[in-house]
């Protein structure tokens, strides 16, 4: 069970990568693509691209478009397992509580005050305070006594993100023209004009996330029984909710930092594999990830060819597929609590 | 072996327990009996680790409570608390391993599932195995949960209220299984409403009332009508049922009929 589902996201992902890759204005073969992947790396198998301006296209633009989406897909569906982990709610997810506009924030005033001390790491390192702080307050402002119930959270939700789309509004008044559209674009959240730069500073922050996001699954299980229950069975449940937290901070700054605000993904990923593998976070935290970046590799692929010459904000898709989806989560978990509780 | 030692507790203001002492030595079953908001519960929690007492200390096999590090702790005492909840649908089998974490990558893992199923068994469990933890009933969850407990393999148990949920099998069940518990060498507390169970399973009982230790010793020196009317505040009748005390409230009704 466990392997198969694993291979079958694999599959999916390579799919998406390949097909994501040679989809676009200059279309590209997905057998070619492989060849050109495999020639690159030193096996020559497979036919290379046949268009002159076909090699250039991948390695320039769509291959680090298609990585990036795959890494973003994977960090936020990860952050959003384990934010549910610890807040022991289903619907918790770093956009819908407000950590994801928090990491805007930080990152949007890093580019209105235009500070650039880190070089290219500057907004990725505010991204994950501005996300750290802000899962924080979520934390503590609705959690009790073990449990986080719905409606405190997502009231708390709509509390922070309103405080947060001000102080964005607040940074694009301030801002000159170009800082504005910059963060226009950001709240939207999109993978247009990526470089390998974003690559290699979102890869190692996604992985680090990730890897850690294991190292806690076995605990995060025992976490369902509840804060007291968890002690009883031996967790140190202090330090493994500060982990958590530094682990869904470090996950939103790797997904906001370069592509803004794409929410759901976390919430719809998690909520599915649940569905087909059950709860255990030794399954749910891997699959997670991988079938995030499948998701969105392909969402990202739909964002820029679902109309002609226009690239849609992807931030806007998801909402658009993951709202609704949201919407019937509350309905169903209201049924099953019994309430809102 | 766990004692206490002059634990007191205070919540805001109010004094929830004022001076307790309570040892218990490995092979005994001792039942915490009391009024509501007595303090018992608050008792367990300190004897588990969860409430930091403001005065005294809790002896977990001759080393302070406090020493233990999270884990460790868990290898020494298992507890089944009075609410049981889950968040998300784990299967009745994934809760009762779940027992087992303590153990995990230490020699005593190997026999995980053994004990597992073992534990699923003496809890009458077993067939609900498969089934998903939120979907139980609070008996069968309650069930569930004393199995997790029991997986842990632990020289200590300290349960609260076990059995609230549970219809009368089950309640003799589960007592019955704590008696076997206690026997094979273990220390158990177990904080118990229905005085009569106390009095069948318990080798001593415990009243606890006002956060004071009223009076501790063996069920038919423990009940009597004197104390438990003054401790209650409701006058009952003390019978001898085969040698086992057996408490009955009285009721306005059948003192007319007298």
């Amino acid at each position: 069970m466990k392997g198969s589902l694993l291979a079958v996201l694999t599959g999916l992902l390579v799919v998406a990568l390949v097909v994501g890759a040679g989809q676009g204005q200059l279309h590209v073969p997905p057998l070619e693509v492989l060849g050109s992947v495999l020639h690159r790396i030193g096996i020559d198998l497979g036919p290379l691209p046949t268009h002159p301006r076909a090699e250039d296209t991948l390695w320039e633009v769509r291959f680090p478009r298609v990585v990036l989406a795959a890494l973003v897909g994977a960090a936020l569906a990860t952050a959003g397992a384990v934010m549910q982990g610890i807040f022991g709610n289903p619907l918790a997810e770093p956009a819908v509580v407000g950590v994801s506009s928090g990491a805007a924030v930080a990152a949007g005033s890093v580019i209105v005050f235009d500070v650039a001390v880190l070089g290219s790491w500057t907004i990725a390192v505010a991204a994950f305070l501005g996300g750290l702080a802000a899962t924080l307050v979520v934390y503590l402002l609705s959690r009790a006594g073990g449990r986080t119930e719905v409606v405190t959270l997502v009231l708390t939700g709509i509390a922070l993100n309103a405080m947060t789309s001000a102080a964005l509004a607040f940074l694009m008044f301030l801002g000159d023209q170009q800082a504005r559209e910059e963060i226009v674009f950001w709240t939207l959240g999109s993978l247009n004009g990526t470089r390998w730069a974003a690559v290699a500073v979102v890869a190692p922050l996604a992985a680090i996330g990730i890897a850690v996001a294991l190292v806690l699954a076995r605990r995060l299980d025992l976490l369902a029984l509840g804060d007291r229950a968890a002690f009883h069975v031996g967790v140190d449940v202090e330090r493994l909710r500060l982990a958590a937290i530094v682990v869904v901070a470090l996950l939103t700054a790797a997904a906001v930092c370069f592509c803004g605000i794409i929410a759901f993904v976390g919430l719809v990923v998690p909520h599915l594999v649940r569905m087909v593998a059950g709860p255990g976070h030794l399954l749910l935290v891997p699959a997670s990830a991988l079938g995030g970046a499948a998701l969105l590799t392909f969402a990202d692929l739909w964002a820029r060819t679902a109309v002609d010459n226009a690239d849609l904000p992807i931030g806007m898709l998801t909402s658009l597929v993951g709202g609704p989806f949201f919407l019937w989560l509350i309905r169903r978990s209201r049924r099953t609590a019994g309430g809102w509780s | 072996m766990i004692e206490a030692r002059g634990i007191h507790v205070t919540l805001g203001d109010k004094v929830v327990l004022d001076g307790v002492d309570l040892a218990v030595p490995p092979g005994e079953l001792v039942a915490l009996v009391g009024p509501n908001g007595a303090g018992k519960s608050t008792l367990l929690g300190v004897l588990a680790g969860d409430v930091r007492p403001a005065a005294g200390s809790v002896q977990l096999a001759g080393r302070p409570l406090s020493s233990y590090a999270a884990r460790e702790s868990a290898q020494h005492r298992a507890v089944q608390l009075q609410q049981q909840g889950l968040a998300f649908g784990f299967r009745v089998r994934d809760v009762v391993a779940m027992g087992r974490s303590p153990w995990h990558r230490t020699p005593r893992a190997a026999g995980d599932e053994e004990v597992v199923r073992a534990a699923m068994v003496r809890t009458d469990v077993d067939r609900l195995a498969e089934r998903a933890f939120p979907t139980l009933s609070g008996g069968e969850q309650a069930r569930t949960s004393f199995a997790r407990a029991l997986a842990q393999e632990t020289p200590v148990l300290l349960l609260d209220e076990p059995t609230a949920a549970l219809d009368i099998r089950h309640q003799e069940a589960v007592l019955g299984v704590a008696r076997a518990v206690a026997s094979e060498g273990a220390a158990v507390v177990v904080v118990l409403h229905d005085l009569s169970l106390a009095a069948a399973y318990a080798d001593r009982i415990c009243v606890i009332a006002d956060g004071l230790v009223r009076a501790a010793g063996p069920p038919h020196e423990v009940l009597t009508e004197d104390l438990l009317g003054e401790v209650y505040r409701h006058p009952v009748r003390v019978l001898d049922h085969g040698g086992t005390p057996v408490v009955v409230p009285v009721r306005a009704a059948q003192e007319a009929r007298c």
